[in-house]
Parts: structure tokens; C-alpha cells; sequence
């Protein structure tokens, strides 16, 4: 029977980790579709899981009363999406809907969260690379917020 | 051209040389007093030498006294350059005119006014000859300055006393004149003689000298005048180490001397405008009130003023002490990459002139000192 | 790289140019076309160069040219209007008189650029100064390897050049990312800063030359970015920007550290700058 395994280990979040924390993985791991203008996932709901984008590109958005929805960050192929179910309480905090079609997979969060109390070193794996992801976000949100492309002071 | 020590011209035939000048249209500039400071102006005759006259000068500090002979050039610099008739600080670059054809412009005809420069010191000469290399050696030559420049004949003076806040010898610019000059003086007063032993510097200067009355300079008089010049260039008012001087600065960017040099400086850019090798300008445009005429002029700019370094959204350089920073860094710095040679010719202008006597010299002292002990930046006079 | 101009006797005396036609680009930034009065004033240029532009009694300003280096008949300059130079110039109609004086100042690596890929990541207005580059690259196509831009602004109403970039996107050889800060409405793109799109884009580091231009902090990030990704600095350049008065180095305002932006600039290979770059109030 065919396994996730392979498709995990090309992806870029996952480059570089050792075969048996991929087996440890991959019974964390299903695959998940979204057409153009669906969901993943809703600001407030539990936040159960986290995305590898294999293909696509999906919007991260908030709804404000008198200005619409705002896109804030798209997320495309070979990039991760959510990191609330690291945290509690384990709540999304904004929506994220698909902009074209897209391919993932989907990670369970309790199920990593299970694993890597279990193993720890597993668990050292999974946070170093989130840390790295967080921080790119963080430093492009700066950039976002320093509305570099104004006039004035 | 070879500088000898050949002449020796006697006080009562300066006006003689003035004259001569005259013959030749040139009009005379020179030292004279106009509101307690000898400044350079038209001169009608040598009687308008500050004779008899000396300049006390220490930062912040400049007066006439009475001096006790009737030396014609017994001083040294005063708050004008030679610079104001070479890169005039205010003047037409064109104008237009429109009408219902369509809009002409009208070129300015340039000046070529013939002025000696009577009396310019080692240390103008060398400013003189960095305002060169950026108006006349660049892409562009500036035609005004062009102009004016090809048409003066330079009579320097070698200076026998050191002001209190010159450091020429430091910076290697003087006291002694050396090349750039037409003729050069050194005032000799001794024991009831009052004359001027000669250099002289050009084929001009010859043909100026020929109808003067001069004659041939006895050993002694020449040895008097180089120990009279030697002397001064012992008895600095101040020094400065200009050993490494650009590199110093490149490294001291973030030195924390800048933040205490700017607690002390008003940005009043005095410095700027009494420095004799200062060339910033600004381009105005000015309109009538119909519309129908237009003039561009230049004047000269004060890097110190917020609006110097604003483009749309604010000032650069917001801080005084960037600015403070930027003059000088410029002048002893960037100057040589730019240009080839200092921007500062030791000439102590403006440590005179500024109103809390900020001292160029003291400053980067305190910053090479900074880097060899850990000391602390913190001024002595607060 | 000194810039090399063609010697005006008189570099201050304006040449009278008639405006051809303003056109808006966004709400605050427009394009003007001008066409001069005598042939004799047409002047070739290079990308990166920029002109001093003069309204006539209200003042001058210097622009970089956004037009087609093959096309030097009719000048060609996108700016924001924000100041009272440019808010004036907005105004103009057709058969205004604008003067010019120019070009001045150093060019894009266009030479430099041959049999390598080419990186081209701009900011805001920053596309501005980087269309003659883009355009006389794209003549010589097969002169260059890859070819990629790679264009951010504020929002989507901000983004210049829009039908322009879309038809350059639907080439095969010419790669074309554009991201905004902040998507609105109907926007379907890309949401993020300019940087995200550096890790993407095709193109060989080692053998890249790149050209950047956009807000300081914006062209500082992108430096960064695409030496993360191996480009080397010698390989980067970057377009800078500094009040000017005179356009040709005479008149002191536009010095950063011992350069005059106007006239060793505003195009400088990034290593020879970057000891300055990250200083404040230089």
C-alpha cells in the first residue's frame, strides 16, 4: 500500500529529516484537496491541524466590519500553513481560503502533539523548523507593517 | 615656475604696484576693515590696508588691537575668503521671458572682470586651488568660475606671525606660500627698514614687477624673511595629526563624540560660510507676479539646515549631530576621496567663528584618542 | 561607473520640452511624456539615468526617465506628486512648457547583464526607473539567460504599469511575480512582501545580476534576501536617492559619504556601499 511517506519527504518543510521521524509522522498525515474559493479553515474554529502545500496557493484573511475581507499573506506550494494547534488554546485566528486549487496534506495536531511528548527529539525536529517559518513570517509582517511604500514620515 | 628670492620692494612702493595693477584694469581686492574684522574689499589705494593692525582670534573670539608698527599686513584671516569673488554667493544662471510666441531663455553673458587678489595667504591659496579641482577639473567646468578665475592675478603674502586658532603647518598648507601665486610677499620690519622680500611665482608677475621699483635682495634680507616665516609656522595657534585622518573618521562613524559635539553646536553653519573651501550651492527658481518672467539663480547653501538633505518625507540627515557629523567628515574626510586632498586648510576660520568655539582640531583629537585608550569623549568645557 | 552625459555647453541652462501628454498611473503617481522644442535637444540616454525637470517659476526636481532607451524623441517620466514641483507638473496640459536638463547620472548593468540570468526586483515607484532596463533587455532577449521580475506595491491600486506587466507575464521567456502588502477586494494574487517572492523565482545565483530598486528599507531586505540565496554582491545593484539641486556634482546636496548620488550614482554596485547603507542619517 502506497504511503505518504515519499510525497512528505520531498517537501521542503520536512527536507532533511531522518527516516524515522518521517515513519513516526506519516501516521499524522492524509490528504486534502481545496477548489478554488473553499475553506480550510474559519477564524474561531479548533485548530486541529496543519498544511503542507504541495500545489496552489491559498489567501490568509481577516473580515472586518466596514472594510471587507483583507488578504494579508498568501501561502503557496512548498510553503506551511497554521501553526495555532503548537498553542493553545488551539483556536484559528484567522480564516484561510483557497485561492486556485490546491493539493496539501493535512497533519493531525493532537497526534503530533501525542508523538512528540513520546519522543522529544521528535518533537525538537518539528519546533526547529517551525521556529524558522514563524520567523520569516515574523520578519515579513514587519516589512507589511512599516507600509514601506508610503509617502511622508 | 621656479620661486626664487630675487627682490626686495620697499613698503612706500606697494602703491606703486597697486597702480601698475590698475593701469592694467585689474581692479584691486584686498584686506581692509569694515565693521571691527578685516575683511577683503575694493581697496582705492594702499592707505586702506589695515595698517598698524592685528587680529586676537580663539574659538569664539575675534578683536582688533593696535599694534605697536605700521605693518600693512600684520594679521592673518578674517571671516571672508577669496572664495566670495570666485563662486559667487548669489548670482544669476539665466532667466526667460514668455510671451504669446512661446517662452525664450536668456542666457547670462559671462563676467570677465580682470581682479588682483592683494594679500592672500598660503592657506587661501591652497583653498583656492581645492575650489579648482572641483569647478574647473570635473566633466562640467563651471563657466562662471571659469571666468572669473583665468582672469586674477594673485599677490600672496607669507604670513610672519601665527593667529591664535591657525594650524597650517599641521595640515601642510603653510605659513609659506608655494606655488599659485603671481607674486609673493614677506613684510619685513627692522630696526627703522620696512620692506618686502619678493618670490616670484609667474611670467605675469615678472612683467607686473618690471615697472615696480625694486631691487636685487642682499643675502641677509633673505634669511630674515625665512626666519621670520619659519618662526610662525612654529608658533601655531593650534594642531591637528592629519596622519590617517580619512580612514580615522570612516571608522568613527558611531563614535559617541559626535553626540557630545552635538549637545554644543547651534547648526548656525557659521563654519560653513566663513570656511574658504565650503562650495555647497542651492538653484532657486523665482517667478513675477504674472508669470511672464522667470530667473534661476544660485546661491550658495548651508549643508547645517534641515531643508539641505530633504527629499519627500523628511530630512536625511534630521539630527544635529548628523549634520554636525556631515560638515566634518566631509571636510577632512570624504574631501579627499572626492577630490584628491583635504577639504581643510588649517586655516582655524572656523573655530573663530563659531559662536561656542567648537574646534575642529579638538574634536578629532578626542576621536583618535577615543580608539587608542577607551577614553571617555566627554568635553572638558561644558 | 561614472555616469557619461553628453556635454550641454552649459549643464544648468534648461532645454524647453512640450508635454505630450500626462497620464495618470494611480492616485498619487502620473506619467509625463515630453517632446522637445528643437531636434538638437534630443539626447540618448541609458536606464538608470534621470533628468532634471523644470516647471516653469514653480521650481525643478530630478526624475528618472521610465521611457524606452530606443525611443529618445519622446522622454518619458512616471513620478508621485508630492511635492509642490509635482503636484504643479500633474497639471500640466498638452503644449506645456517643461524644462530639462540631463540625463545625468549612472546606468543599469545592462552590458554587465549579457549571458547571465537577470533578476530584476522592484518596489512601489521603484519599477519606474527599471522599465528602460527591462525594455532594452527584452530587445536583446537572447543576449541573457533567465530573465525574471519580480514587482511589489502597497495594494493592488498601486501597482504600476499593470497592462504593461501582464503582457510581459504571458511570455515564456520573461518570469513575472508580482505581490501586494495588502490585497483588497478582488485581488487573486500574491499577498506579501516583495522579499517572499525571492526564495521562488527561477534563476542561478552564482551567475545573476541583479537590479534593485524601491523604498531604502525595502532594497536593504532584497540585498539581504538574495545574497541568502547566493547572488553575490558584486552582482547586485541598487538605484539611491538624495536631494539635488544642480544634477552633476557641483552643488554638494546629494552626497552620501564620500559619492555624489547624482553623479556616481543613483545606480551603485552594492558592494561598494554597503558599509554605508545600514548607517543612519548618512
Amino acid at each position: 500500500m502506497e504511503t505518504l511517506e515519499p510525497i512528505l519527504a520531498q517537501h521542503p518543510f520536512l527536507k532533511g529529516l531522518e527516516p524515522k521521524y518521517l515513519k513516526l509522522i506519516v501516521g499524522c498525515a492524509s490528504n486534502a484537496r481545496f477548489n478554488a474559493g473553499q475553506y480550510l479553515f474559519r477564524e474561531g474554529e479548533e485548530a486541529n491541524q496543519f498544511y503542507m502545500i504541495r500545489q496552489g496557493k491559498v489567501a490568509v484573511q481577516i473580515s472586518a466590519a466596514q472594510r471587507g475581507v483583507i488578504a494579508v499573506q498568501t501561502i503557496g506550494e512548498g510553503d506551511i500553513l497554521g501553526w495555532s494547534w503548537l498553542i493553545p488554546p488551539y483556536r484559528w485566528r484567522f480564516d484561510a481560503r483557497a485561492l486556485e486549487l490546491t493539493r496539501a496534506i493535512a497533519l493531525d495536531g493532537k497526534c503530533l502533539r501525542t508523538k512528540s511528548e513520546e519522543d522529544h527529539d521528535l518533537g525538537y525536529e518539528l519546533l526547529k523548523r517551525f521556529s524558522s517559518v514563524i520567523a520569516e513570517r515574523l520578519e515579513a509582517t514587519r516589512l507589511q507593517l512599516l507600509d514601506i511604500y508610503a509617502t511622508g514620515p | 615656475m621656479q620661486v626664487a628670492c630675487t627682490v626686495v620692494v620697499d613698503s612706500q612702493h606697494l602703491e606703486q604696484l597697486l597702480a601698475v595693477l590698475r593701469k592694467r584694469d585689474f581692479r584691486i581686492l584686498g584686506p581692509t576693515v569694515r565693521a571691527n574684522a578685516i575683511v577683503y574689499d575694493e581697496l582705492s589705494s594702499a592707505a586702506d590696508f589695515p595698517v598698524g593692525l592685528t587680529d586676537e582670534q580663539d574659538g569664539g573670539k575675534y578683536r582688533l588691537k593696535r599694534r605697536d608698527d605700521q605693518s600693512l599686513f600684520g594679521f592673518v584671516v578674517g571671516p571672508e575668503s577669496w572664495k566670495r569673488f570666485l563662486l559667487q554667493p548669489d548670482m544669476r544662471l539665466w532667466r526667460a521671458k514668455r510671451d504669446r510666441s512661446g517662452l525664450e531663455i536668456i542666457e547670462e553673458s559671462q563676467k570677465t572682470a580682470k581682479s588682483a587678489f592683494i594679500g592672500v595667504r598660503s592657506c587661501d591659496l591652497h583653498a583656492i586651488a581645492t575650489q579648482d579641482k572641483i569647478f574647473l577639473n570635473a566633466e562640467y567646468a563651471d563657466p562662471s568660475y571659469k571666468g572669473l578665475r583665468e582672469n586674477i592675478f594673485v599677490v600672496a603674502v607669507n604670513c610672519v606671525q601665527a593667529g591664535g586658532t591657525c594650524f597650517c603647518s599641521s595640515m601642510g598648507t603653510g605659513p609659506k606660500a608655494t606655488a599659485g601665486f603671481d607674486l609673493a610677499l614677506t613684510e619685513v620690519l627692522d630696526s627703522g627698514a620696512h620692506y618686502f622680500v619678493v618670490d616670484i611665482g609667474s611670467k605675469d608677475g615678472a612683467n607686473v614687477l618690471r615697472e615696480v621699483p625694486h631691487r636685487e635682495a642682499l643675502q641677509s634680507e633673505c634669511e630674515t624673511a625665512e626666519r621670520l616665516v619659519k618662526s610662525c609656522s612654529e608658533r601655531m595657534g593650534r594642531e591637528i595629526d592629519p596622519e590617517g585622518i580619512k580612514e580615522l573618521l570612516y571608522r568613527n562613524y558611531e563614535n559617541p563624540r559626535w553626540d557630545d559635539v552635538a549637545e554644543r553646536c547651534l547648526t548656525c553653519g557659521n563654519c560653513t560660510m566663513v570656511c574658504p573651501t565650503c562650495f555647497c550651492t542651492t538653484v532657486e527658481d523665482y517667478t513675477d507676479l504674472s508669470g511672464k518672467e522667470v530667473e534661476r539663480r544660485r546661491r550658495i547653501d548651508v549643508c547645517f539646515t534641515m531643508d539641505f538633505s530633504y527629499i519627500h518625507g523628511g530630512s536625511i540627515r534630521a539630527s544635529p549631530k548628523s549634520r554636525y557629523r556631515q560638515w566634518m567628515t566631509h571636510k577632512l574626510a570624504t574631501w579627499i576621496d572626492q577630490f584628491g586632498v583635504s577639504g581643510c586648510v588649517g586655516c582655524g576660520r572656523c573655530i573663530t567663528w563659531c559662536p561656542v568655539g567648537i574646534d575642529i582640531t579638538e574634536e578629532a583629537r578626542a576621536i583618535r584618542q577615543s580608539e587608542l585608550c577607551n577614553a571617555p569623549t566627554i568635553s572638558a568645557r561644558r | 561607473m561614472r555616469g557619461t552625459v553628453q556635454m550641454i555647453r552649459d549643464p544648468m541652462l534648461a532645454h524647453l520640452f512640450s508635454v505630450e501628454r500626462i497620464r495618470k498611473e494611480t492616485y498619487d503617481t502620473f506619467t509625463v511624456e515630453l517632446k522637445p522644442r528643437h531636434s538638437s535637444s534630443v539626447t540618448p540616454f541609458a536606464p538608470g539615468q534621470f533628468n532634471m525637470l523644470y516647471v516653469l517659476g514653480i521650481g525643478e526636481v530630478p526624475i528618472s526617465i521610465s521611457g524606452d532607451p530606443a525611443e529618445p524623441e519622446t522622454l518619458v517620466h512616471t513620478t508621485r506628486a508630492v511635492g509642490t514641483v509635482t503636484k504643479a507638473m500633474r497639471k500640466l496640459r498638452r503644449g506645456d512648457t517643461v524644462g530639462v536638463r540631463g540625463p545625468f547620472g549612472t546606468q543599469w548593468p545592462i552590458k554587465e547583464s549579457e549571458r547571465h540570468d537577470v533578476v530584476i526586483v522592484a518596489g512601489g515607484i521603484g519599477l519606474a526607473p527599471l522599465r528602460p532596463a527591462v525594455y532594452q533587455i527584452l530587445s536583446q532577449r537572447n543576449a541573457r539567460d533567465k530573465f525574471v521580475l519580480l514587482y511589489g506595491a502597497r495594494t493592488p491600486e498601486d501597482l504600476l504599469y499593470w497592462k504593461e506587466t501582464e503582457g510581459w507575464r504571458r511570455r515564456s521567456d520573461f518570469e513575472v511575480d508580482v505581490t501586494v502588502d495588502r490585497g483588497s477586494g478582488t485581488w487573486r494574487g500574491n499577498v506579501g512582501v516583495v522579499t517572499t517572492l525571492i526564495p521562488k523565482a527561477t534563476f542561478n545565483p552564482s551567475s545573476t545580476i541583479a537590479m534593485v530598486c524601491g523604498p531604502e528599507i525595502m532594497m536593504r531586505f532584497t540585498v539581504a534576501d538574495l545574497q541568502k540565496r547566493g547572488v553575490p554582491t558584486e552582482n547586485i545593484y541598487i538605484s539611491m536617492e538624495r536631494n539635488m539641486k544642480c544634477g552633476f556634482g557641483f552643488c554638494g546636496h546629494c552626497q552620501f559619504g564620500p559619492f555624489f548620488v547624482c553623479r556616481d550614482g543613483p545606480v551603485f554596485r552594492y558592494d561598494r556601499v554597503k558599509g554605508l547603507i545600514g548607517m543612519g542619517e548618512i
